[in-house]
């Protein structure tokens, strides 16, 4: 019993980090219908800004506390800015193109990111300074850890923030019109060229988060380490309904939970496989995931 | 003679290789209620969607306000004060009444006036009210087109573009929307250019009239005149 809680503590943990990512592709595809593959570089290159801010932030003297927060925000900043940029280099050009041209040029964003990652930070593993967040909360055998503490409060505060943004304010609306219909949203006066940008920066920022938490969670990163997590977190958006904000987090959790609980009562070797059973089965079973299609409040 | 709010010189435009308007030139004078006539598929809707360069004038020049808004972007439109209710009424479906509503006024700041045009709406469409929490989609076609005419008059419109309001829908809703297209022009001064299948009912409406065949103006007259003309009677008004 105390196993299967401390489980479903760690599931909840990843499912968290994977809804964040998966927010990202439904979001993308809600406006533009575009499978961005070069989101997961996003959650990768969150995760290194996140440790080169942190390490030089420690070693400058700032509280563990304020140096978090602070490389939080810089590093959602700086990956907004930079899925901005790879929208107007990589997909704006093609506004009028077929979709298999934006498709392919998302894939070889996705080449040039990592590959950009790797030639400027190298090939292996690099540390992040876990000394900030160690230790936890015990409840007998269970182990609450001061870090999944961190995981899930972030999580937590930036899917209410987002959905704050998208359903109650005014950019969010025209976000949301501008997903419904383009023509009419520019005869109402909405720039949909930068509604389109402002829903890239947004869902890069909340990857980058994933990515430093990521980091911090497992104690490392890696150039390629956007590569898994991120089509893990596109079949968490497939599964909740590609293109439904609160389908994006429910999948997310779901793929997290199922990941660890495969992982701990099945196999921790083929864990990774499930994220994809569940894609080829909703796949062919229910192609438009559980809110897709008939709910469609939530939907951008 | 006033100089005309909007003015169209010799407009091109097309899709692909078909060449959809023929050196197309009209003019609206502020104040009036202009109507643009025709069967299907000569060009109504393509010049409304030219004005507002959804579609790109391949030659000729649009004026608005003695300005030329050729190419100009067509999110840029309805701070000038031009705003379009395309055909179809083009609803956000997924939005509320209420959301449909602010998306209007996107680009306004002024709180307090927006407030008061909110309320000036659902006066005019008490069922907008009524059904304002509810998605855009659900509403009838009758209630989506009143929620079209108010999401156009949040923008604070001078000139109005309306395509096909009476679409679809059943006499007694044509009836009263056509009456509150007259209201708003009486009473909040907005210019009209109304493009209209039901040539009778437009032709009552407006003051003048346009009439387009394949892509170009063939004809255009004061209504009374045109209601009396044999020809547009046996074309347009079914005798």
């Amino acid at each position: 019993m105390e196993y299967f809680i401390q489980q479903l503590i760690n599931g909840i943990t990843l499912g968290g980090v994977y809804a964040l990512v998966a927010l990202g592709y439904t979001m993308v595809y809600g406006i533009i219908q575009l499978i961005n593959f070069a989101h997961g570089e996003f959650f990768a290159a969150g995760g290194y800004m996140g440790v080169i801010l942190i390490s030089w932030l420690a070693a400058q003297g700032v509280p563990p506390t304020i140096c978090l927060v602070l490389s939080l925000g810089l590093t959602m900043g700086y990956c907004a800015l930079l899925a901005t940029a790879v929208e107007q280099v990589a997909y704006r050009p093609l506004r009028q193109s077929s979709r298999l041209s934006v498709l392919l040029s998302a894939l070889g964003m996705s080449i040039f990111l990592q590959n950009g990652l790797m030639l400027t930070q190298g090939v292996y593993d690099r540390a992040y300074p876990t000394e900030i967040t160690r230790g936890g909360l015990h409840f007998g055998m269970v182990t609450f850890s001061y870090m999944q503490i961190l995981i899930v409060a972030v999580t937590a505060i930036l899917l209410v923030g987002l959905n704050a943004l998208v359903f109650r304010t005014r950019i969010g609306k025209a976000m949301r019109a501008t997903a419904q219909d383009k023509t009419m949203s520019a005869l109402v006066g909405i720039n949909s060229g930068r509604i389109i940008s402002l829903t890239f920066a947004v869902g890069a920022g909340l990857a980058a988060a994933a990515g430093i938490m990521v980091g911090l969670y497992y104690g490392s990163v890696r150039y390629d380490m956007g590569f898994v997590p991120g089509i893990k977190a596109f079949a968490a958006a497939v599964l909740g309904g590609i293109g439904n904000i609160t389908g994006a987090m429910l999948g997310g959790f779901i793929i997290g939970m199922v990941e660890i609980m495969a992982a701990g009562y099945i196999s921790s070797e083929y864990k990774d496989v499930f994220a994809f059973i569940i894609l080829i089965a909703v796949l062919y079973f229910m192609p438009t995931g559980i809110m897709g299609e008939n709910v469609d409040d939530t939907r951008v | 003679m006033s100089e005309p709010i909007l003015e169209l010189r010799g407009v091109c435009a097309g899709y692909g290789n078909i060449q959809a308007l023929r050196e197309v030139s009209l003019k609206v004078l502020p104040g009036e209620i202009v109507t643009i006539i025709g069967a299907n598929g000569a060009g109504k809707s393509t010049t409304l969607m030219t004005i507002c360069n959804i579609v790109r004038a391949t030659a000729g020049e649009v004026l608005y306000q003695g300005r030329p808004i050729t190419g100009l972007s067509a999110d840029r439109l309805p701070a000038m004060g031009l705003c379009q209710v395309p055909e179809g009424r083009r609803i956000f479906p997924r939005l509320t009444v209420q959301e449909n509503l602010e998306m209007g006024a996107f680009l306004r700041k002024d709180a307090a006036r927006k407030a008061f045009d909110l309320d000036k709406v659902f006066n005019l469409f008490p069922v907008l009210k009524e059904r304002r929490k509810q998605p855009g989609g659900t509403l009838s076609g009758g209630e989506q087109q009143m929620l079209a005419v108010g999401r156009a008059l949040m923008t604070r419109p001078r000139l109005l573009l309306l395509d096909e309001p009476s679409l679809g829908l059943a006499p007694l809703i044509v009836a009263q929307i056509f009456s509150i297209i007259r209201t708003i022009n009486q009473e909040d001064d907005v210019t009209v250019l109304l493009v209209e299948q039901n040539a009778n009912l437009a032709l009552q409406t407006a003051s003048r009239g346009y009439v387009l065949e394949t892509g170009s103006v063939v004809l255009e007259d004061s209504s009374a005149n045109l209601l009396a003309n044999p020809d547009i009677r046996k074309a347009y008004l079914g005798e």
